[in-house]
């Protein structure tokens, strides 16, 4: 039998997962450390096991622990989301925006923050709403006695461009009160706190863990619709499935951090390019480096120019793009 | 158990609005090994499609030991049929072993991972098509007919009764187009697995199947043994060619040499 490379090994893919959780507790510490406000691990360790009496401790549990949660949760919805999306779209280029969940959750969130700002608490479930009537327009769109995957694409495309092209005439129309929408448009996980972590956890665990159960289906999947079906897999039920799978993941982070990109598509082509595409391995490991980078990219935003806090979307975008093409380069 | 495994009624078949087939009836015996042959066009590889319910028929059914494979649980039917079609675009980098563990997925619920047997049939399948030293090599990485061997070791990990294979040696070398061949004659042979195949070559047709069944013009020519098809003259008509019928020196079978296109 042919010796088969380290990187193949089972050894090698547990070491890069042990790496990347290591990274996800590292990036966690150091999201509550630093700040303005000095903090040590012993204030974190305290917290967490419940007392919330000193400054310090305060700080902590209400501004950068349930930050530093929702930072994760985030990443690991659209890491996910996007990793899935790639599978089921065959299009290495696939991510929440392709299946306009970007777009939806745009126009209806910009729509609440910017003509009617008196109900800005709504825009969490608005934007959700608008994502997930999105997702169902284009499949409605690119359903014709079936599913096929370059048609979702393009129908995806086309009505990004139209729900974009909403976004700029809400934007144009009332241009005195653009700000707000445009830390959604960007991304942000600033002043965000345990109310949003109600919102999109049960979502991340859910998705986890159905991902991880079902990753075979799309293992066997993405071999081509003819073989999969071939080997007894529901093609038609399997794809309808895992994309509204992702289009809840997606739908949930962006309804709570506006419209934050790249983490869909960097992190699921990081991993593709270390581990292989087995969903089995690649599930776990994308969860956990998205958590990681939305954690310290948001560290890096909220750190680097204090007091004033750049949108995450854009520290993702410096940060992710290159490393990205490192990766491509390799 | 029933003489017949698979039969096909009354299927009328088609993409949008070109109807390839039209009234096909086909009954395929337990053991045996069938080439669907013809023509360019001529709808082949559509009546495998159909047959293995890759493609919905527009009327008539597909009935696998007699129930309709349209209307019955995939996974059931995926534990009788396994499939090798043609158009394997996936650039997937799964090892050998991995893809042949795949054709145990009709056999295991969802919830439970390999037991016992699923591991000694992956580990029989892969041997018995020569996979062994290359097992752990990935798919994209091996060569033609290697990546042929490990898609037939995927479909006999399904331990199918029957098994379906549209064009198995496009794109393949002589070398392995016969390895494929008897691969698949020995498997049919020794395994009891019945046979159904398009080709394109009709030596290869006619050496290796018990029945020949003719296609042309959206309809069933004739069904016959390779002896009967070649030497009545339907595939010189058929194929609009001339042909010699020569007879091959060690067994006397009759080899179909064509020489020229039919005026």
């Amino acid at each position: 039998m042919e010796k088969t490379a380290f990187r193949e090994t089972t050894s090698f893919k547990v070491i890069v997962l042990v790496v990347l959780a290591a990274a996800v507790v590292f990036a966690f510490i150091l999201g509550n450390v630093v700040g303005t406000m000095d903090i040590s691990v012993s204030d974190i360790v305290n917290t967490i096991s419940g007392d919330h009496t000193g400054t310090n401790n305060k700080v902590i549990w209400n501004i950068r622990l349930p930050r530093m949660i929702l930072a994760a949760l985030v990443g690991i919805n659209l890491a996910l989301s996007g990793s899935i999306l790639q599978g089921v779209m065959k299009n290495p280029l696939a991510d929440p925006s392709i299946i306009g969940i970007s777009s939806g959750a745009g126009l209806f969130g910009i729509l609440i923050l910017v003509v009617f700002p008196q109900w800005q608490n709504l825009v969490p479930i608005v934007a959700f709403a608008g994502a997930m009537l999105a997702a169902v327009i284009i499949y409605l769109l690119a359903w014709k006695g079936g599913i096929d995957p370059t048609r979702i694409v393009l129908s995806g495309v086309a009505v990004s461009e139209l729900f974009g092209a909403g976004i700029s005439a809400i934007l144009v129309f009332y241009s005195d009160r653009v700000h707000g929408a445009l830390t959604f448009m960007n991304g942000s996980l600033s002043s965000r706190s345990w109310g949003e972590v109600r919102t999109i956890l049960p979502y991340t665990i859910a998705g986890l863990l159905l991902a991880l159960i079902f990753a075979d289906k799309l293992n066997i999947l993405v071999l081509g619709d003819d073989t999969a079906r071939g080997l007894g897999l529901n093609v038609e039920l399997t794809r309808l499935g895992f994309t509204a799978l992702a289009a809840l993941l997606a739908a949930s982070a962006v309804s709570v951090v506006g419209l934050l990109g790249f983490v869909g598509l960097i992190v699921p082509h990081s991993i593709r390019l270390i581990l292989g595409n087995n969903y089995k391995i690649m599930f776990p490991a994308t969860a956990l480096l998205g958590a990681a980078l939305v954690m310290l990219s948001d560290t890096f935003a909220r750190t680097v120019l204090s007091p004033t806090e750049i949108p995450v979307g854009i520290v993702m975008a410096v940060l992710g793009v290159p490393f990205f093409l490192y990766l491509l380069r390799k | 158990m029933e003489k017949t495994i698979l039969s096909v009624r009354n299927l009328c078949a088609g993409y949008k609005n070109y109807r390839i087939l039209d009234g096909i009836n086909l009954d395929i015996e337990r053991g045996k090994i069938y080439s669907i042959i013809g023509p360019n066009g001529c709808g082949k590889t559509t009546l495998i499609r159909a047959m293995s319910r890759n493609l919905r028929p527009e009327s008539g059914e597909v009935l696998l030991d007699g129930k309709d494979i349209f209307r019955t649980n995939t996974k059931l039917v995926a534990q009788k049929m396994a499939v090798l079609c043609q158009n394997d675009t996936s650039m997937s980098d799964i090892t050998v072993k991995t893809l042949v563990e795949y054709g145990r997925y009709a056999h295991k619920k969802w919830w439970a991972g390999s037991d016992g047997d699923d591991k000694s049939i992956v580990e029989w399948a892969i041997e018995r098509t020569g996979m062994t030293k290359l097992q752990n090599r990935k798919i994209n990485a091996l060569s033609g007919g290697e990546r042929q061997r490990a898609r037939i070791a995927m479909a006999i990990a399904q331990k199918p009764e029957i098994m379906l294979l549209d064009e198995p040696t496009t794109y393949l070398d002589i070398a392995h187009q016969l390895e494929i061949m008897e691969l698949v004659a020995a498997l049919s042979r020794e395994e009891r697995i019945t046979v159904v195949m398009v080709l394109h070559d009709m030596n290869h047709a006619a050496r290796y199947s018990d029945k020949l069944v003719l296609v042309n013009n959206s309809k069933i020519h004739t069904i016959g043994t390779p002896n009967e098809l070649i030497e009545n003259g339907e595939l010189e008509n058929v194929f609009c060619v001339e042909a010699e019928i020569l007879s091959d020196t060690e067994d006397n079978s009759p080899v179909f040499y064509a020489k020229r296109k039919k005026q």
